[in-house]
């Protein structure tokens, strides 16, 4: 019988309803506790379960003590079994708040499980062979989760945090359930890569948006099941980025330096190319090698100084929920590197599925300088296909 | 007075048949094909003989052997499991525009006199068809304002693939098909656009729509260049939305030296009303299978109308059909011209429908043909929208034409059931599943219904009322509808990735067995 694994972040989202931008610290969850919050993630975590368990999934449950996930199947009348977290062990004070349906109950003080048990039981659960992890939280979450198992093992995420910008979330609870059943029963059976973006909290409560890049996490392929698949075209999302890898390489100019900013896609293009990559870093290629690995602005600028190159050319595609062309996880892809190489030698390179998700929106840029911002919005090419565009806006 | 029936207590037939490549016995024979006679083989040989050597099968093909009954009690099985047209209130196949096919041109097409026509024939003894061909080309000419039609394409995307060819063929002549290698479509404008162009080796430029829901002229103007060899676009589009600044659009393609392509596929929304000519187009084309009524779907016979401005006349496929003033004959004598499509011209049961349908209708049907549509459309969307969960979130307050797409997601997010889940759970009630949207589907959730102007208003609200009815049953007991069909033929659901990985489908027998 397949293992799965069930994480519960009993505070994700807590301070959403109490007016922060998030729940980290224990200052934010002590403030949101005195101005009423209830947690709601267990809640969630159940809607999660239920839909699994009327998939007709039976899985054996590996699951954490208490909020973090065993009150949770408790509820949901399925079997599981419990691993011995430390700190999830620590009883919260109950209230004269009734509990709710998952066992939860309104809490006074603040702590019990921190962002070590979520990585604790992922890994564990990682250990005893389970074949997807399901966890309840935000974005800060899946950055837990991304530091515990990477993509070692298929997860998938129960929306319940404040900040969903990551895209390892199914779009709600019950699909989130269904996704997850669809994946033990064999009826989903590929896997995909997803982003875990997140905020700078402190930043965004000061009402600065900042997100970044942090990495990627591996999702069951549920069209229409996960956010961001707003479009949900038929064919696959993989399958256009190797279409446009292969138009990429066979146009590719062996006089101009490339500089090859980090996601997936770009990372699909140098794998194509057949050449090492630095997934959340900046990469200059040169007559079909690496001239220079995970660069600074400086040592782009430095090559860029060094050699005579019959052209420079920028290669970087759209990250996270906001569009960034730049200014999200390649910010070495400086304002001055920008002008340098020159807007026209921009090649932004995204599928069409990503692209649909800003249909009513635009892209954006956010290289610090703006006047180059200025620079670079209007209405720009992304390749997404061998030789197909999208005239896409962009917003400074 | 109208009546409303919720539910007619429809059950389709369900027969577990094999395939029929896995049904018979060895010996078993339809047709007993007598021997030749001595006096015949005195004359003619071995008939084994008769084929050349490199002809010849090594093996005898696989075939199933069966008797002539069992046989035609297979495909009357499987046709009990189809919903056609004629059987349903089919409106839910939007863009494909379902309109009733009237009787008598069944009657035409079924007539000896052409039944029995072969296109090896002189054109001598097929004056007849070629005279209904040619006037068809002048009845499209005056309904395009084209200068210049050919009916060979089999179908739409082949009208299409016509049009880029003939595109590619201009800018040679002109020196400039090396420089102009893009061109530019809308992502609501019918795949088969970028397709073709994708296929004869253009770059494909897409443009989103704006904030009004039409294409975005901005990003028009930042995607034409020296490059562009054409636009082509579909207007109105899926959306049901027409572009009335489409003037505008050829005329920045135009300035940059770019031809513009009109894809009308569907005319419904606009027949009689507005020509592509007078819109500035070059070129456009015609599904005559659709607006120009023939029983189509499941792969049917469907036709298609290349029509161009008189610069790109010469350019059209050949053969083409001309008069002489006292004959009608086929013209392949175009040195300038694309080529053929395929082995012969046009498919005349088509086009003999289409021009009984035109002569029978008259400018003045055809006009009312589009006005009908538009007003059935929209007053089946006001019924539609009434039903909770269901709405038209795309270009709010614009009017929509002959055909909407509607978005059922306030409905899967307050319930959890899909717009393919309400597809399978539509023909319990005995009606056809629906077109939800071409792809990538830009709308989540989809639903694009087409009442075109054949259906009352007792059918469309009959139609609405059954998707009422889903939705009621979506709130108060999704599992129900999440499992659909009940009463269908195909009760099993197919896993999607059948559909869409290269190495899960097979379209022969011998590459099924494979699997």
């Amino acid at each position: 019988m397949e293992k799965i694994g069930l994480i519960v972040n009993p505070i994700a989202g807590i301070g959403g309803k109490a007016g922060f931008k998030g729940s980290d610290g224990e200052e934010i969850y002590r403030e949101a506790i005195l101005r009423g919050a209830v947690k709601e993630s267990g809640q969630k975590a159940l809607l999660a379960v239920r839909a699994l368990k009327a998939a007709g999934a039976q899985p054996t449950i590996l699951t954490c003590p208490g909020e973090m996930g065993a009150r949770v199947c408790e509820a949901a009348g399925l079997a599981y079994t419990v691993i011995e977290v430390p700190g999830a062990e620590v009883t919260c004070p109950v209230t004269d708040m009734p509990e709710t349906e998952a066992g939860e109950t309104a809490l006074t003080d603040a702590g019990c499980t921190t962002a070590a048990d979520t990585v604790y039981a992922a890994r564990t659960f990682l250990r005893m062979g389970a074949a997807l992890i399901l966890f309840a939280g935000g974005d800060g979450t899946a950055r837990d989760m991304l530091d515990a198992v990477g993509e070692a093992v298929p997860v998938l995420g129960i929306p319940a945090g404040c900040k969903i910008h990551s895209g390892v979330y199914a779009l709600n609870p019950r699909r989130a359930g269904e996704l997850a059943a669809g994946y033990l029963q064999g009826k989903v059976r590929k896997t995909k890569e997803a982003e875990v973006m997140d905020i700078d909290e402190e930043e965004f409560r000061r009402g600065r948006v900042q997100s970044r890049l942090y990495g990627y996490l591996r999702i069951p392929d549920g069209r229409g099941m996960v956010q961001n698949k707003k479009s949900g075209s038929r064919y696959s999302e993989q399958g256009a980025i190797e279409r446009l890898a292969d138009y990429l390489a066979d146009t590719w100019d062996e006089e101009s330096l490339y500089i090859v900013g980090g996601g997936s896609t770009t990372a699909a293009v140098m794998r194509r190319m057949n050449l090492a990559n630095t997934l959340l870093g900046v990469d200059l290629v040169y007559k079909g090698q690496v001239a220079a690995a995970d660069c600074t602005e400086q040592e782009i600028l430095e090559t860029m100084d060094r050699y005579p190159f019959a052209g420079v050319k920028i290669l970087v595609t759209v990250i996270g929920g906001q569009g960034c062309i730049f200014g999200r996880g390649n910010q070495q892809i400086s304002a001055r590197v920008i002008r340098r190489a020159g807007r026209e030698n921009i090649i932004v390179a995204a599928s069409p599925d990503k692209l649909l998700s800003f249909l009513g929106s635009s892209l954006s840029v956010d290289t610090g300088d703006e006047e180059v911002n200025r620079y670079l919005s209007g209405y720009m090419r992304v390749l997404t296909g061998y030789g197909e565009y999208t005239v896409m806006k962009v917003s400074d | 007075m109208g009546y409303v029936k919720k539910n007619r207590d429809f059950h389709q037939a369900r027969w577990d048949e094999p395939f029929i490549m896995e049904m018979g016995n060895p010996g078993e024979r339809g047709v007993l094909v007598p021997q030749a006679s001595d006096e015949v083989k005195k004359v003619s040989g071995e008939v084994s003989e008769l084929i050349p050597a490199g002809l010849k099968r090594k093996k005898a093909p696989k075939l199933p052997e069966l008797s002539q009954m069992q046989v035609l009690r297979h495909y009357m099985r499987l046709s009990q499991e189809t919903i056609g047209t004629d059987i349903n209130i089919d409106i839910g196949l939007g863009t494909c525009t379902m309109k009733y096919s009237p009787k008598i041109h069944e009657q035409f097409v079924r007539m000896e006199k052409f039944q029995e026509l072969h296109p090896y024939q002189d054109e001598s003894t097929v004056q007849g068809i070629l005279e209904i061909m040619y006037k068809d080309e002048q009845y499209l000419k005056a309904i395009s304002g084209m200068d210049k039609v050919s009916l060979q394409p089999s179908g739409g995307s082949q009208a299409i693939f016509a049009n880029v060819q003939t595109i590619r063929a201009y800018f040679e002549e002109r020196g400039e098909a090396e420089k102009r290698d893009e061109i530019i479509t809308t992502i609501l404008s019918h795949p088969a656009n970028p397709g073709t162009a994708s296929t004869l080796g253009y770059k494909v430029i897409t443009l989103y729509p704006d904030e009004n829901g039409l294409p975005d002229i901005e990003a028009l103007k930042a995607a034409v260049s020296e490059r562009t060899a054409a636009l082509m676009i579909t207007n109105p589009e899926d959306t049901g939305i027409y572009n009335d600044r489409i003037r505008q659009f050829v005329d920045i393609v135009h300035e940059a030296g770019g031809l513009c392509v009109y894809d009308q596929a569907n005319l419904n929304g606009v027949f009689g009303l507005t020509r592509a000519k007078d819109a500035g187009f070059d070129m456009c084309h015609y599904n005559l299978h659709k607006s120009f009524s023939s029983p189509h779907g499941c792969q049917g016979p469907g036709a298609g109308a290349q029509c161009v401005s008189e610069k790109l006349a010469k350019y059209v496929a050949a053969p083409t059909v001309e008069y002489d003033g006292e004959k009608y004959y086929l013209d392949g004598d175009r040195p300038k011209s694309i080529g053929k499509l395929r082995m012969f011209y046009g498919v005349p049961s088509v086009l003999i429908r289409a021009y009984a349908y035109i002569r029978t209708l008259g400018a003045d049907g055809m006009k009312q043909i589009a006005e009908l549509s538009i007003l059935n459309n929209n007053y089946l969307i006001k019924k539609l929208l009434e039903i909770k969960g269901l709405s038209m979130p795309f270009a709010e307050g614009r009017f929509r034409m002959e055909q909407a797409r509607l978005s059922w997601q306030e409905l899967t997010e307050e319930t959890g059931v899909t717009t393919d889940d309400i597809c399978r759970r539509i023909v319990d009630y005995g009606f056809q599943d629906y077109f939800t949207s071409h792809h990538p589907r830009v709308l989540p959730e989809p639903f694009t219904p087409e009442p075109v102007e054949t259906y009352s208003k007792d059918d469309m609200d009959e139609y609405a009322a059954a998707f009422a009815a889903i939705a009621k049953e979506a709130y108060s007991e999704p599992e129900l509808v999440k499992g659909a069909p009940y009463k269908a033929a195909l009760g099993a659901r197919i896993e999607e990735e059948c559909l869409t990985e290269w190495g899960k489908f097979a379209t022969t027998w011998r590459a099924y067995k494979k699997l």
